[in-house]
């Protein structure tokens, strides 16, 4: 007994040595750094120990903003996005002829650089010196004037920032689900169907409860993707997210430490403390809500 | 209700490209009389489940008619055909308590038939109380029993009082006790209900100890329609006569001379009128009589003495299984170290079939 135990924990020992070493510890780190004041990387120094950092970083506006732009974000780009997963993958799901080549067409985006995705943006919404950009073109088609997607209005900017969240992020969700909907027997759609049942109640009754725990992991996991959204920016507005008014938590948290006015792991720390903070929350109420409504 | 097949038939085509259609049904005709159980029987692949898909509406005939009474339903869709249906594996709803499975089919009327919460509720106790699960009405399917869910599957195609209930290999997921209990329990409630019900089996003692008909089926074609003790007693062809009984009939090669039959050397029973030919002989393991100066002789294996019954297992060098069986009464005395054993045989148990068309030669 005591042999086999032993045993055990030396099969784990590799993983638990990786983990620790480049989870656990920088985890701590992290945690030991935001109580820190003005810690400081190159003297390994630092002026005292509090909330100073916390403090400092939700004053900021940078911040606040930062903030601010990935609540709007999670708050679109989930929603719509599994919302129209599930359409697309319903849509799949019920027709034969060319499925496959549809349901490739749909994951390209999965598989496609998400540099390579934001130049197609820009050519789509950045206006140049020479061209408005195609979208621009399609408004004024119709009579409006153009829009500066990319240095314009804020809500201009946040509808390409959604968008191009939503897009990437859906040939993920089409996959699961439309894997999801095949995966419930034909016999329940035969004895609704033999009962009578509208299609709307199929939906409401059968599919959606079948799939419910699918859904409910898309849910969650695209909270958090959301959440620590930062790569989709930097590819559609540079690198100067504070100067563009997009940046996200994730973004201000890189620019503390790298950025041109870096150098601060201490408020990188407590930022990213805080949206840990957010995630766990949002993370606790999504599995509260879920056990009510997700079945088995 | 009455239904009617009429020249039923139904063609899939084939998934290997440039093959034939498979044709699961072939030209189906006949009748089940009203409030009758029939069961439809046949080896798997045989188009037993399509048939009912036919039936049911699920699928759609490539030709011919279904008739409920003197309604043409084929081209009605399956609601609209008030049909119940109890699937194999049950498909309960899995997130869904007892009560709200079999309420599941009284939700779905709409207009003048909608009902009120309160005779919703008091058709699904009815309906449970009919299949004796009124205990369980606020499980999950997953907390039952197989012959539990069972039960359940049959309430819910029971409640909408359907015109026709049809069940799918309705035994085939239950171990042999509950098996025999839910097939008696089946018989009730369609005793109880009158309803016209049709079900699938491959179990041939299933099907012959409730219905009230048989139906046997054989690659899309139906072999032969009658009462199980009809069919038993009189096969229209080897098939038939060989899918029906336990143990089965012995089969053995044989050939009539001289209206006699022989299987090898011995004749071992007249049969006049019947012109000489090469025949299949079929002797049912109860056609047997133990007779010292019998003229059929087996050399004998074992002895299987079974309370009333005494199982003779033998071999044949022209029986088409590896071994002969015989059912005498254990009031016989057989002597098992014996290297030979002669019997005579019941003319009655014994049919011989053409050798090439398989069909009976009567005699």
């Amino acid at each position: 007994m005591k042999n086999s135990k032993l045993k055990g924990w030396l099969y784990l020992l590799p993983a638990i040595i990786f983990l620790g070493i480049f989870m656990v510890y920088p985890l701590v780190d992290v945690f030991v750094y935001a109580f820190q004041e003005g810690f400081n990387f190159a003297s390994q120094t630092y002026k005292g120990v509090g909330w100073f950092n916390f403090d400092y970083v939700l004053r900021d506006p940078y911040f606040l903003q930062a903030v601010k732009n990935t609540f709007i974000l999670v708050i679109i780009t989930v929603p719509v996005s599994t919302g129209l997963a599930l359409l697309i993958s319903l849509g799949l799901n019920s027709i034969k002829p060319l499925k496959n080549l549809f349901q490739t067409v749909y994951f390209l985006p999965y598989v496609t650089n998400t540099l390579a995705v934001g130049l197609v943006f820009m050519i789509l919404f950045k206006k140049t010196a020479y061209t408005d950009g195609l979208v621009n073109l399609i408004i004024n088609w119709f009579g409006s004037e153009s829009i500066d997607f990319i240095d314009g209005p804020y809500w201009a900017k946040m509808f390409v920032m959604c968008f191009y969240t939503v897009w990437v992020v859906m040939p993920f969700k089409i996959l699961i689900l439309t894997s999801a909907l095949a995966s419930v027997k034909q016999d329940y759609y035969n004895a609704a169907k033999i009962d009578g049942t509208s299609k709307g109640r199929i939906f409401r009754r059968i599919t959606l409860p079948m799939i419910s725990p699918m859904i409910f992991y898309l849910v969650i996991t695209g909270f958090i993707g959301a959440f620590k959204a930062y790569s989709d920016e930097v590819a559609i507005f540079g690198t100067d997210l504070n100067v563009a008014g997009m940046n996200t938590i994730v973004g201000y948290v890189y620019d503390m430490l790298y950025g041109d006015s870096g150098g601060y792991p201490s408020y990188a720390s407590a930022a990213a403390l805080i949206l840990f903070v957010i995630v766990l929350t949002i993370t606790v109420i999504n599995l509260m809500v879920s056990r009510k409504n997700v079945h088995y | 209700m009455k239904v009617v097949l009429d020249h039923l038939t139904k063609r899939f085509p084939n998934r290997t490209k440039g093959e034939p259609d498979v044709i699961a049904v072939n030209d189906f005709t006949f009748e089940i009389p009203d409030g009758k159980l029939i069961g439809l029987l046949g080896p798997s692949g045989c188009g037993k489940s399509t048939c009912l898909n036919l039936i049911s509406g699920l699928e759609k005939p490539t030709s011919g008619r279904v008739w409920f009474g003197d309604t043409d339903v084929t081209e009605l869709e399956p609601e609209n055909r008030g049909v119940g249906l109890v699937f194999q594996n049950y498909a309960l709803y899995p997130h869904l308590t007892v009560r709200q499975n079999i309420m599941f089919p009284l939700q779905n009327l709409k207009g003048a038939d909608k009902l009120t919460k309160e005779e919703m509720l008091r058709r699904s106790d009815e309906a449970a109380k009919m299949v004796q699960i009124e205990n369980l009405k606020d499980r999950k399917p997953a907390q039952m029993s197989g012959g539990q869910q069972q039960r359940v599957a049959i309430a819910r195609a029971l409640v909408k009082m359907p015109r026709v209930l049809l069940l799918d290999e309705p035994l085939s997921n239950l171990d042999a006790r509950l098996r025999l209990q839910t097939r008696e329990e089946i018989r009730r409630i369609q005793r109880e209900t009158g309803i016209t019900t049709i079900f699938v089996t491959h179990d041939q003692e299933e099907a012959m100890s409730i219905s009230d008909e048989i139906v046997v089926m054989k690659l899309g074609v139906l072999q032969q329609i009658g009462k199980p003790q009809e069919v038993y007693n009189d096969p229209v062809n080897l098939f038939v006569a060989q899918f029906l009984g336990t143990p089965a009939i012995n089969t053995f090669t044989g050939e009539v001379i001289n209206e006699k039959i022989y299987i090898g050397e011995e004749a071992v029973l007249p049969a006049p009128g019947v012109p000489n030919q090469n025949v299949w002989v079929g002797i049912r393991p109860e056609g047997f009589v133990l007779d010292e100066n019998g003229p059929f002789t087996l050399d004998l294996t074992r002895v299987e003495i079974m309370g009333r019954d005494t199982s003779v297992v033998a071999t044949h060098p022209f029986a088409q299984s590896p071994s002969v069986r015989a059912i005498i009464s254990s009031e016989n005395e057989v002597d098992a170290d014996a290297a030979r054993i002669r019997f005579s045989l019941k003319p009655k148990k014994v049919f011989i079939f053409e050798a090439e068309s398989e069909l009976r030669i009567r005699f």
